[in-house]
Formats: C-alpha cells, structure tokens, sequence
C-alpha cells in the first residue's frame, strides 16, 4: 500500500512535475500506457482521447497494459482517468491489466469497482411533455389541497376539544407562547405601524391640501387604520415573525424525531404543539391590531400637527368623530381571522416539512409565503362582505 | 401465513413496506415471543427503521397486518390503537427528547398523561428512572445541554417510564462508546430478566446483536424480504443463506 494517503503524497512537493501519457504499441496489438510526472488533480492530467484514438486506427487493440516506472505522486487526477477509460474498455470487450500500476491505485480502483452501480438509483432525466407537466402540477395541487383542508379540520377538533378542556397541552406552553406573540412583538409592530400611520397622512395630505380640506387627514388615518390597515400590517409582521418561527420550530422537531415521539407516546402532536400556538395567535392578533392602528393615528398625528399646522385636540377630536366603534371592531374580528391563519399556515408547513436542514428552510419560507397570500385574500374577502352588508 | 397466537407480543403477518410505487420489503412474516431480545438486523437502506415505523404506526403498510398479543393494530380504531401505543417504550436513533423540556419533564410527560401520579410522585419516578440510565441529578438539564450519548439513555429513560411491554429501540449503540454501549445492552438483559420486558431492537451492531440477541430476522436489501430468522449466534453458525452468514461474520465467509 505505497501512496494510499491521497491528500499527502503530494504534500511537501513545492513544484510538480506536469503529467505525461505515452501511449506505444507493440506489433502483437498490445497497447502500452506510459505515465510519468506528477498525476495530480490540481496540476490537470491528460484525458482519455489519445488512448481513444488507438482504438479507432487498425490494427486491432488486444489488450492494454500500464507501465508507471516514470510515474511521480498521484491522487484521484490518477484515479478518475483510469475510470474514464472503462467505457472504452467495456465497448470493446476487453479487461484492462493493471499490474504495471503502483499497488495503492490497484486496490483503490478494487474498491470503487467491489459493488456494482446501481442500475436504478440514478436520478432520472426523463423530460416530461407540456401537457403531462400541467398533470401532474394539477394532481399536486389537488392533493396539497386536500391536505391542507384535513390539516384545518384537525386543527379545528383540536379546538373544541381544547374548549371542553380534554386537549393535552402544556399551559405553560400557551404562556410562552403568548408572551413570545404578544409582548415581544410590541416594539416591531409599533415601528412598522406608525411609520404605515405616517405614509398615509402624507399621501391623503398632498391631495386634501388642494381642497383646503387638510383636517380630514385625521379621518383618512383613522378609518384606514381601524378597520383595515392596522390589522393588516400587524398580521404581516406577524406572518414574517411567528409563522415561520412556528414552521421551523415544527419543522426542526420533525428532523429529531420529536413529533414521533409524541405521536407514538400517545399525545396528539396537533394539540400538543399546534394548539398553543394557533390559541396564542387568535387571542393575541386582535389586541395587536388595536395598538397597531393606534400607534398608526399617532404617526398620522405626527404628520397631522407637524406638517399641516392643525393642533393636536383638533386632530384628535376629528379622528374620534370619524372612527366608530363598528370600524374599530371590524380591525378586531380581522385581526383574529388573521392569526388563525398565520398559525395555521405555519404549523402546518412545519408539520409537513421533509427530514433535512434544506426542507426546514424551505418550510419556513413557504409558511410566510401561505400566510401573507392568505392573509391579503381574507382582507379581500372581508372588504368585500363589509361592503355588500354595508359596514 | 403465520400463525397469529394471543400471549405473543408482537406478530408481523404478510407485511409489505412501500413508499409510493417503491416497494422495500415485501411478505415479511414473524412473531416476537414473550421475553425475547428480538433483533431486526439486515443491510444499511433495508427497511429495518422502516419497520420499526410500522410496528408504531407512524407508517401504514402497504399491505398485511401487524398484531400486538393477537389484536389487529393495523386496523384498529386510533383510540384503540393510542392504547395499545401506550403498552410499548420507544427509543428514537437520535434519542428524540423534546427539545423545549428538562429531562424530568421528558420523563415525567408521559406520567402526567397516563397515571394519576402528584407531580412530586412523578419528579420521583422521573428521577429513578434517570438514574436507572445513569443520569441522576441531570434532572433539570435541557436536551442541548447534554451530549448525544446521554441524550440517548435519557430517551430511553423516557420510554421506560411506563414500564412497557414492550421496548422498541432503534440503533441502540449508534454514537455511543464502547463502554456506554455495553452497559445499554447489560441495562437491556437486566430489563428482561427483571421486569420480563420484551425487546425489539433495530441495530446492525454485531456485537451487541451476539451479546444480548435472543430471536432475529434479517432483511435482504437485494430480495427485499427476510431471508433469515432465528437466533443471531445459529443463524451465524447455520444458516445457508451466504448473505446472511457474510453479514454475521463481516463478510469473512464468503461461500457456505
């Protein structure tokens, strides 16, 4: 065994020799492989196509032999040439003999060669056709579809069930996870949401000005904030914040094993670790749309008194005149709506999520993706139904 | 087909494991008796984990029926089968502990869910069974704070905390030392003989599979089904499977 260290033979080795192929034939069709230098992957080593031109010009290969007496240090740059030219020997029918090789490359190409390929583990590259595309994306969808619907159902059991009080879950649990959804998003949520406050005021400011109806300012923000935008922004920051916290916490479990564990020791993962979280959201949302959309009056003030000289009473007298307690309560109900669906989407890509590092990612990221997506289609929705009903 | 008797723990009939299309195992057929260390041995990729999945439940065969003590498990209603799971220990390959709880609390959940035992009573039973596995006062410690050996007897502390039936144990010596490892296999022995504990143990560690093996059945990753069972030491002296009696002997019989 000369030279089986592969990364050390060429160690201390400051200048290498460049690698050399001679190929030579004798008159009885036998073709010798001459190697000298250094066959080193960094330094490159020649390929295959001087041995393959051989075969090609008559007469007749029989056999090939190697004589590497002028052969320096080597590593797999040796390696993979000698493997490259297996299909060219299997073409043409005949074992190569490697006995003019040195002993370590003998038994490490013995090695690579002591279990077969496996016919059938390589990848497939079957191109599929347009049309079969468009199937099989279909019945993916269907079925995504009707995972995501058992996924609500169950999650919805796990609620009632936790109503009558037979859920297993940890209250402790539900604290952590209130204080993580409540409290610990106060400071973000205020930020994004008196700056949203802010943006508004101007955008309604530039236009109300030319009417000389600047004071309305007060009821633009208002409005926008109670009913819709405060809810709105607290649930995307939310999305972006718990939802994939939820799936890579769910998803990370899933890699452990964890979520076996519970399964197989009798406690229902959905209400063990779905529940608390889907209940944090739902009782936390709506509080953080409230303070959302008064922190968004507030950004709307500032601009209100800074920028369009109206005093503080004034705008605060026309903010509560315009905003009623039926706006106020239409944030609330979408605010709820909206945690639901962050911490359903979340748990839900987390539960799914495959047994790798990657998948965790990918479950977190498509967790925000699925909660924003369905967060703006309720805010639709609800627009929409409020409009009709005429609130 | 085999014969399904009552006072047998575990029996596996016409058993076949796919993922989709891809089929891993097909007409398994076997039965764990009362008190055996039965080890699933076989080749990495086989389907021995695989199986350990569907004697749990965490997967639905594709075909056949897994019985415990003669009762269906497979078509089972889930509450039935939730209380057939609680019968049965399980130690996970990584130790599978959860993350957001102390070891006690590990230990002590399943006693919270399935006893009527005062939280100090089951901190106590929490306790002894951590000292069982040689981990008294890491009580209060949480799973990364440990190392993967301990992890590893914490897990399984926490399968023993009902004394099941029965133990199923995945890679039992998997990123354990030596010494660790042999001490698990005595813990197991003396399980059985106190406690009359029954074992299945997926594990391709030959050692151990000698040391405390007392039934075995090897699947075939070529054949995709078992082509051996019987206990480990025989199968090594007398089977004529020549896969089988290489793999007993790390490959150094190679004809029969």
């Amino acid at each position: 065994m000369d030279r089986i260290s592969l990364s050390t033979t060429h160690t201390g080795i400051p200048t290498a020799r460049p690698a050399s192929l001679d190929v030579e034939r004798s008159g009885d069709g036998t073709l010798v492989l001459r190697l000298g230098g250094d066959w080193l992957l960094r330094g490159g080593v020649p390929s295959a196509e001087a041995v393959e031109r051989e075969f090609v010009s008559p007469p007749r290969v029989q056999r090939m032999t190697f004589d590497s007496s002028a052969l320096g240090a080597w590593d797999t740059g040796l390696l993979t040439f000698l493997t490259s030219l297996r299909p060219l020997l299997e073409a043409h029918g005949f074992e190569v003999e490697r006995e003019g090789l040195p002993e370590g490359v003998r038994a490490l190409m013995a090695l690579a060669e002591a279990v077969p390929e496996k016919s059938d583990a390589r990848a497939e590259g079957i191109e599929h056709g347009v049309i079969e595309r468009i199937g099989e994306t279909t019945i993916e969808i269907g079925a995504s579809l009707s995972e995501q619907l058992e996924f609500v159902g169950s999650a919805t059991i796990a609620f009632g069930r936790m109503l009558i009080g037979r859920a297993r879950y940890r209250r402790a649990d539900l604290m952590l996870q209130i204080q993580q959804a409540g409290v610990e998003a106060l400071p973000i949520v205020a930020l994004v949401s008196f700056l949203l406050g802010l943006i508004l005021a101007f955008v309604g400011a530039i236009q109300l000005q030319a009417f000389g109806a600047q004071v309305y300012v007060a009821d633009l923000v208002g409005i926008a904030m109670a009913r819709d935008m405060g809810a709105l922004i607290a649930a995307i920051v939310m999305a972006g914040r718990s939802g994939g916290a939820y799936a890579a916490q769910l998803g990370s479990m899933n890699v452990n094993q964890e979520i076996d564990a519970l399964q197989t020791t009798g406690v229902s993962p959905l209400e063990f670790l779905v529940l608390p979280r889907m209940t944090a959201l739902f009782l936390m949302m709506p509080l953080l749309s409230l303070y959302a959309a008064a922190v968004g009056i507030l950004g709307g003030a500032a601009v209100g008194t800074g920028m369009l000289d109206l005093s503080l009473t004034t705008y605060y007298q026309q903010t509560v005149a315009a905003v009623g307690v039926r706006d106020v309560l239409g944030g609330v109900l979408k605010g709820g709506t909206y945690g639901i669906l962050i911490a359903l989407a979340g748990c839900l890509r987390g539960m799914q999520s495959g047994r790798s590092a990657s998948a965790v990612g990918d479950a977190a990221t498509s967790a925000v993706v699925t909660a924003i997506v369905a967060i703006i289609t309720a805010a639709g929705v609800y627009s929409a139904v409020f409009y009709v009903l005429g609130w | 087909m085999i014969q399904v008797h009552a006072d047998d723990p575990i029996t596996v009939r016409d058993l076949t494991m796919a993922y989709g299309s891809f089929v891993l195992q097909r007409d398994l057929n076997f039965a764990v008796k009362q008190g055996d260390i039965f080890i699933v041995m076989g080749g990495s990729g086989c389907g021995k984990s695989t199986l350990m999945r569907h004697l749990l439940g965490l997967n639905e065969p594709a075909q056949g029926e897994v019985f415990y003590r003669g009762e269906s498990f497979t078509r089972a209603e889930p509450e039935r089968r939730e209380e057939m799971l609680r019968r049965i220990g399980v130690l996970y390959q990584s130790g599978a502990l959860w993350s957001s709880m102390t070891l006690a609390e590990n230990v002590s959940l399943p006693l919270g869910e399935f006893t009527d035992l005062a939280a100090a009573q089951q901190r106590e039973v929490a306790a002894l069974k951590l000292a069982l596995v040689g981990l008294a006062g890491f009580e209060d410690y949480y799973p990364s704070q440990i190392s993967g050996g301990m992890q590893k007897r914490a897990g399984l502390a926490r399968a023993m905390a009902l004394d099941p039936e029965i133990l199923c144990i995945d890679e039992p010596s998997a990123g354990l030392d030596p010494i660790s490892s042999r001490l698990l296999d005595e813990l197991i022995v003396g399980l059985r003989d106190s406690l009359g504990t029954t074992f299945v143990i997926v594990t391709h560690e030959l050692q151990s599979i000698f040391d405390i093996g007392s039934n075995s059945v090897f699947l075939d990753a070529e054949t995709r089904t078992m082509t051996a069972m019987g206990p480990p030491k025989e199968l090594r002296d007398r089977s004529d499977d020549p896969t089988v009696r290489r793999f007993l002997t790390r490959g150094e019989v190679v004809s029969v």
